[in-house]
């Protein structure tokens, strides 16, 4: 560990990884504006890992903003917060960006009311109990706001038998174009250490770091600053690298500690959080109050006034574009970063949770990505040395294109596999093989489940 | 706004790639071999020049025979033939008979590329496979050297040059003598080291002139230097693993260390294992031959090692003052094998249950 720090400059990193283009810079200084509430918003119940929320309110139901919707179906589960004081539309299928249509609700503003939110009960954190925190976290609707969404209250429940020592808080931004938890960090810094306070109580760790890549100086010289004054947290430099900030990788660089292959954070005594998340949590909880609005960094060479807005949940794209101007030709639409966000097939699908960034792309500026021919595999050997897991992807590239799943699955560690990209990014013959392994997990996924 | 609606594409992640693709990678292997190309046509003249330009055109000729003869569209653009081309005429003497090149090319590309399925799909080097046959078809003419720097090299061709196809090369020994070089006895450094009575008197060659490429040896196999330089541009450029380079080197210099350690009298220094023959084109340019070596980062350090242990036995015991073609040809046989047995641990496991089938 410590040779391995003096040989990056005291800068903590993972072995192997890659170094895309940052195209931070439209966005990094731009302050965090307010875009202004759509007319119309699609609230999807599924916008968590886990399952979806139960509606409470009918259509018609006149609903204020901050309002519970839809609560929790279970622990794997979290409620859902009116974004905006209107009335509900409609409660049914619709678009979503993950392909198949979802129950949501729409909700159609009262573009006369003055949008308060509507609060719950002041809580303390101080006053409470860890289960009670989880509690309350649930409550708030929180889910990984990096792009995860995994409900928050279920990463803050350690399991039996293990122990928690350290709240590990993620602020590698490593995916380009991404710039929100870099200006959360400069601008919610309050809110951030709040929240970092409320999940180390909740998870009984001793200290927590917050791990910057060295491209934000400014946010590391801000955060520095504000930990003088807490003794159990403190700031972790890392390399600028992707996917540095995959929770396996920040683990790795700043503790050297490995999860185990299958496992949780919580297995090696860690726990991970977004800085988005934490701060949301920071600003919203003691106030009990829901997650109905999130940062999006909107970005791209097809937006006109690239930046860092406030969205209320359930804004559908269309509006954004509307909002912020699209420019030149046809090109795509990328939910997330480029490395691992999600294209949609429609402009009426909504933000939500997850949504970590808005990447508009031109077609000029997707066709040099677009490989102009599929070459067979060289052996060149530059996917080994860039996945961040230290699998064989050339290997398992060509078992899969053998169709051979399951000894991809058996011997080659297939599951250990979580789609960062880096092979394909790499791959010279521009073999889609993040793609193929996706494609390998899900017939592995629905031949056991056939097998059930 | 709205009506303005962009059409929008649908891919999955990862939306960005880096702009490098195979024939980049290819072309700029030939770029960074064309210098090592520049100096054998310096060093020997048009006969080189002849050479290069026959073995590149067998080479491209017998890919795109094989790619019509099988229906496919044509595979030459990918620049990896041409590479196989000029490797294997600067592997060869310069006054290797065209036709015999010409040869090397063709069963070089017909049988150890193209049977195995093309380019990423090879067990065996093409360039050196080529070489493996006429070094075995023959022998004479592989290891006639004519001096470098020879006056009259540009206008006047080395007599075996032009041999017809299928008779006897010319004889070269008077055309040596007419040049009356001095000092020259038609051996390589490390034909002289091995075979000059079995006493290292007769290495005279300085370190100096064989790290600069001034001495006879096979087209391209002359200068370190050149070489070294030229490998590092690829290196740079990211389109060459140098761990493979720097472990074949220091594969041979250990072993031959070891062996001069052993007896001082009776065997070669380590630095003159190193700079001698063609075992700078075979580091940097052959043995990292992409397909051919391992991929995993252990994996490329043995096969490295290996190549450079196997080149200094077959120096120094084999019936050949050479072992650099051999070496990497059994290096080439034994990287999927060593490929499978050095699968690198997986984050998060023990690596013990690796299992290494397939």
């Amino acid at each position: 560990m410590d040779l391995m720090k003096l040989l990056h400059f005291g800068r903590a990193t993972f072995s192997h990884g890659i170094h895309p283009p940052e195209y931070k810079e439209p966005t990094n200084n731009a302050v965090i504006r307010r875009l202004p509430f759509a007319p119309e918003m699609i609230l999807p119940l599924s916008q968590h890992f886990g399952k979806p929320s139960l509606p409470i309110v009918h259509e018609g139901q006149e609903v204020v903003r901050g309002e519970p919707i839809a609560k929790a179906d279970g622990f794997m589960s979290v409620p859902l917060h009116a974004p905006a004081t209107g009335i509900i539309k409609k409660i049914g299928l619709m678009s979503t960006a993950r392909g198949p249509k979802t129950e949501s609700i729409l909700l159609k503003l009262y573009s006369g009311a003055s949008q308060n939110v509507l609060y719950d009960a002041p809580q303390s954190v101080d006053d409470m109990a860890p289960a009670e925190i989880v509690k309350a976290v649930q409550e708030t609707g929180m889910v990984g706001l990096g792009g995860a969404s995994f409900p928050t209250h279920v990463k803050m429940t350690v399991p039996e038998g293990q122990h928690v020592d350290t709240v590990m808080v993620n602020g590698c931004e490593c995916e380009p174009y991404l710039t929100t938890d870099h200006r959360v960090m400069l601008e919610y810094a309050m809110n951030l250490f709040a929240g970092i306070r409320i999940a180390m109580k909740a998870v009984g760790a001793e200290r927590a770091i917050i791990g910057i890549e060295d491209n934000k100086p400014d946010a590391i010289a801000k955060l520095r600053e504000a930990c003088s004054r807490y003794d159990a947290i403190s700031v972790g430099v890392m390399k600028t690298k992707y996917p540095q900030g995959a929770e396996k990788m920040m683990i790795k660089a700043l503790l050297n500690r490995e999860v185990p292959s299958g496992g949780f954070p919580a297995a090696v005594g860690v726990s991970v959080y977004n800085v988005a998340t934490l701060a949301q949590l920071g600003a919203l909880l003691p106030h009990g109050q829901g997650l109905i609005e999130r940062v999006v960094t909107i970005t791209g060479p097809g937006i006109e006034q690239p930046g860092n807005y406030l969205v209320a949940l359930g804004t559908p794209l269309r509006f954004v574009l509307e909002q912020l101007g699209f420019r030149g030709n046809a090109g795509e639409l990328i939910l997330g970063g480029p490395m691992m966000g999600v294209s949609v097939a429609s402009l009426d699908v909504p933000v939500t949770k997850g949504v970590s960034g808005i990447l508009v792309l031109t077609e000029e500026a997707i066709a040099s990505q677009i490989p102009k021919k599929v070459w067979p595999c060289i052996k060149c050997a530059n996917c080994v040395k860039a996945c961040p897991i230290h699998l064989n992807p050339a290997e398992l590239g060509m078992l899969a294109g053998k169709r051979q799943y399951e000894t991809m699955e058996k011997h080659f560690h297939l599951n250990d596999c979580f789609e960062c990209g880096c092979c394909s990014y790499v791959c010279p013959a521009a073999i889609p093989l993040v793609q193929y392994f996706r494609i390998a997990k899900a017939v592995n996924r629905e031949n056991r489940e056939k097998a059930a | 706004m709205a009506e303005k609606a962009p059409m929008i594409e649908l891919r999955t992640s990862p939306h960005v790639r880096r702009a490098q693709s195979v024939d980049q990678i290819m072309r700029n292997v030939v770029y960074a071999l064309l210098p090592v190309c520049a100096f054998s046509v310096y060093q020997f003249g048009i006969s080189a020049f002849a050479l290069l330009l026959i073995a590149l055109l067998a080479c491209i000729g017998t890919e795109h025979l094989f790619c019509r003869l099988s229906d496919k569209p044509t595979t030459v653009g990918d620049y990896s033939a041409v590479i196989s081309g000029l490797l294997l005429a600067l592997t060869l003497p310069p006054g290797f008979p065209l036709w015999m090149a010409a040869l090397a090319g063709f069963v070089g590309i017909a049988l150890a590329k193209v049977m195995f399925g093309g380019i990423g799909l090879n067990v065996f080097n093409p360039a050196l496979v080529g070489r493996a046959f006429v070094q075995a078809a023959f022998p004479v003419a592989i290891t006639t050297w004519t001096p470098a720097f020879a006056p009259g090299r540009f206008t006047e061709f080395i007599p075996s040059t032009l041999t017809l196809p299928f008779t006897e090369p010319v004889a070269v020994t008077q055309w040596v003598k007419d040049l009356a070089v001095d000092g020259f006895t038609g051996a390589t450094p490390l034909a002289l080291q091995k075979f000059g009575n079995g006493a290292l008197a007769h290495v005279t060659t300085s370190t100096t002139d064989l790290f600069m490429g001034m001495t006879a040896g096979s087209a391209g196999e002359t200068s370190a230097l050149l070489i070294l330089v030229c490998g590092a541009y690829l290196i740079f450029r990211r389109m060459m693993d140098w761990r493979i380079p720097a472990a074949m080197i220091l594969g041979t210099f250990v072993t031959a260390w070891g062996f001069f350690l052993l007896d001082p009298s009776s065997y070669p220094t380590p630095v003159f294992m190193l700079f001698s023959g063609g075992l700078m084109l075979g580091a940097v340019f052959m043995a990292s031959d992409m397909t051919a070596s391992p991929v995993t980062p252990v994996g490329v350090w043995i096969y490295g090692l290996l190549i450079g242990f196997l080149t200094v036995i077959i120096r120094l015991f084999g019936g050949l003052p050479e072992g650099v073609m051999y070496a990497i040809l059994f290096g080439n046989a034994a990287s999927p094998l060593i490929s499978v047995v050095t699968q690198p641990r997986v984050y998060g496991t023990s690596g013990k249950k690796r299992k290494a089938d397939s």
